[in-house]
């Protein structure tokens, strides 16, 4: 009678987790692809803290607080690592609905991910869609920070650039002497010609050539 | 060559005396920075890779020695020799042709215009590089938190970045779009830059071109040890340089070695005429021009050299991941354990399970994975730089210096070529004297700077 109990409950257990039954999920871990050498062998004692954290998940929901950690099955546990499992209500004759399933390991996906120190891409259920993390947005981003510093710069080299062009400017027509310093000096130019060095015509008159008197000093004075 | 000294035509002017070149130094660096640009990055290798690899340089070479050197010393030549700019060099030459000159001042015109466009998208990306992670690396969530943004999710997250968070691009050509205000401030910060180097001429322009002309053969040197050092990069360079030599039959190669010399020594564009009209007439052009051409020839080829190394990274990257993918997805589906399939016995298992098990192995997308067609999914311009290049610099470690490195180097690349570009428009306006003398140059180049950023808001 005992037998046929027992035989009774497995077949029933059975029966309600199945891959594709109703209200089970797949889940899918890659522990070797997130921990590499660290990576730890998947046996009973993991799938016992898996029902845990289901278990856990489920207590959170209002009316599911008396969910115990035998109410979760596991089934068809492959190598992959894979299984499907799902959740019974406390007489252990109907799955709790997918719809509550599903919210409660959304809000505790983290938890869940930190337990077996996997994340979002290495532990997944298959029909339950994670939350993303929001993205880092800092209130000014960041190319403006970059921008504003490499804009003030050229602003300010380009005012520096201008005004030094005017100061400049402003010393050139400070000193208008030197021009006539300039016109001198080309009018003493000598010119080669034939490799010999030429006086030209001294341009610049009224020079006194000492050789001739003056028509003052021709005649002594009395 | 010795001549007998002539009367200088231009020393008849004492007062106004054409500014020089601080050292010849600066006039080669000028020049080799006009003349290699992104085109030396972004053109030559993809034309290498098309049309054959080694076997292009067969056609390179001579166009090289037929058309660009010929030219190229006839433009130095001519500039330095009358030490006017373009304008003033063809009407020096004939009255009747001053309109090739005021052609070549508005060709310049039209370029700079399109030219600092693509230096204010490269401001934009360099500015975007100084964070981790880098924008490009994921899409960004959806209103919901339930997964990434649609459109992303359909391309890539590069694709995205590039079309949408960048260009905010329209569906249709003739749908001119709104005015995207980022880019507007970073055209406007590029034309800032290049008006704060060329805002006395080459006085201020020989100062920088130290930095922009030698900082990107840094960065191609860092990246080519960088890019050597890489897995897969041997095969880039193979694909690359393995001559092919029956596509020399076609006359489209021909035509295009001609073109790419063309532009890539920017000749007949005005801006070597003005640069050598700074020059001493007794300079030595002829060494000049075949001295800066080879420099830009062996350029292109050190850059390709260093591009087709990170791109062969890329492919076998690419390859990699294909062939990780669809292992993926057959450990799934038959719950084989965690990396029980590796890359090379893939082929293997999977004909051993398409044979007992076909119709479930039918149903899984697999995809058919081939070097080869990774290596030929090259692309040149744009679409190198800002996708393909992105994306492989997401898979180095480090990955924000090298984006920096990258942006900054077609930084300074595209600034070289726009001093030349601008140059070309300013000197002969001030040959010419369209401006009273009262008027500082300082002023010419900023109105000229103004008016280009109006007229170009990017769209």
């Amino acid at each position: 009678m005992l037998w046929l109990l027992f035989f009774l409950v497995t077949a029933i257990h059975a029966e309600l987790c199945q891959p594709g039954a109703e209200n089970a999920f797949k889940v899918r871990l890659s522990i070797r692809t997130a921990l590499g050498d660290k990576a730890y062998a998947w046996d009973t004692n993991e799938e016992y803290l898996f029902k845990a954290m289901v278990a856990f998940s489920m207590r959170k929901v209002p009316n599911r607080e008396a969910t115990e950690i035998s109410h979760v099955l596991l089934c068809n546990v492959t190598q992959r690592v894979s299984f499907w499992f799902v959740v019974t209500d406390p007489s252990k004759n109907h799955t709790l609905p997918a719809v509550e399933v599903q919210s409660a390991i959304r809000m505790n996906k983290n938890r869940i991910n930190n337990a077996f120190f996997l994340n979002d891409q290495t532990l997944e259920f298959l029909k339950i869609s994670s939350t993303l993390a929001p993205p880092m947005d800092p209130s000014v981003p960041i190319w403006i920070i970059v921008f504003g510093v490499i804009f003030c710069i050229v602003i300010v080299a380009i005012a520096l650039l201008i005004l030094s062009g005017i100061w400049q400017r402003r010393r050139k027509n400070k000193e208008p002497s030197e021009v006539d310093d300039a016109e001198d000096k080309c009018e003493n130019m000598i010119t080669i010609e034939n490799g010999i060095p030429s006086d030209p015509l001294d341009m610049k008159g009224g020079h006194i050539n000492d050789a001739f008197m003056t028509e003052d000093e021709r005649l002594t004075p009395l | 060559m010795a001549h007998a000294p002539e009367p200088d035509p231009a020393a008849s002017d004492l007062g106004d005396e054409r500014p020089k070149w601080d050292n010849k130094a600066q006039y080669l660096l000028s020049c080799i920075g006009f003349a290699v640009g992104l085109g030396n990055i972004w053109r030559f290798p993809y034309l290498c890779q098309t049309y054959g690899g080694g076997a292009f340089l067969i056609p390179y070479v001579i166009a090289l020695v037929f058309e660009g050197i010929p030219i190229f010393h006839v433009e130095l030549a001519i500039g330095q020799r009358l030490r006017k700019g373009s304008v003033g060099v063809w009407t020096a030459i004939s009255p009747y042709l001053s309109g090739v000159g005021l052609g070549c001042v508005t060709l310049s015109f039209l370029i700079s215009l399109y030219y600092n466009t693509i230096v204010a998208w490269v401001l934009w990306y360099l500015l975007n590089s100084f964070q981790h992670p880098l924008p490009w690396s994921s899409c960004p969530p959806d209103l919901n938190r339930t997964g990434f943004v649609e459109e992303c999710q359909g391309s890539s997250a590069v694709s995205y970045f590039w079309y949408r968070q960048t260009l905010n691009i329209t569906a249709d050509i003739d749908d001119s779009g709104s005015i995207q205000w980022w880019l507007l401030i970073c055209l406007a910060a590029s034309w800032a830059v290049v008006y704060m180097c060329v805002i006395r001429g080459i006085e201020t322009t020989g100062k920088v071109i130290y930095f922009t002309a030698l900082f990107p053969y840094l960065v191609l040197t860092i990246f080519l040890i960088r890019g050597l050092t890489l897995p897969g990069a041997t095969k880039g360079l193979i694909y690359l340089f393995t001559p092919n030599m029956h596509i020399l039959q076609n006359p489209r190669v021909w035509l295009d070695a001609a073109t790419q010399i063309f532009f890539s020594l920017s000749l007949a564009f005005g801006g070597h005429i003005a640069f050598a009209s700074y020059n001493s007439p007794r300079n030595d052009c002829q060494k000049d021009a075949v001295v800066i051409a080879l420099v830009n020839s062996m350029t292109s080829l050190y850059a390709s050299i260093a591009v087709f190394s990170v791109l062969g990274f890329k492919a076998t990257n690419d390859y990699e991941h294909c062939l990780d993918r669809n292992i993926l997805s057959l450990i799934n589906e038959f719950d084989f354990p965690e990396q029980s399939i590796s890359r090379d016995d893939y082929p293997a298992v999977l004909m051993h399970l398409n044979a007992t098990w076909p119709k479930r192995v039918a149903q899984l997308p697999l995809k058919a994975c081939l070097l080869e067609d990774f290596l030929d999914k090259s692309a040149s311009g744009p679409g190198l730089a800002f996708i393909i290049f992105t994306e492989t610099v997401l898979h180095m470690p480090g990955a924000p210096v090298w984006a920096v490195l990258f942006f900054g180097m077609l930084f300074t690349l595209g600034l070289s070529t726009m001093f030349g570009t601008v140059e070309a428009v300013i000197t002969p306006l001030l040959d010419v004297g369209v401006l009273p003398r009262w008027v500082p140059k300082e002023a010419l180049t900023g109105h000229s700077g103004m008016l280009n950023t109006r007229l170009h808001k990017p769209g």
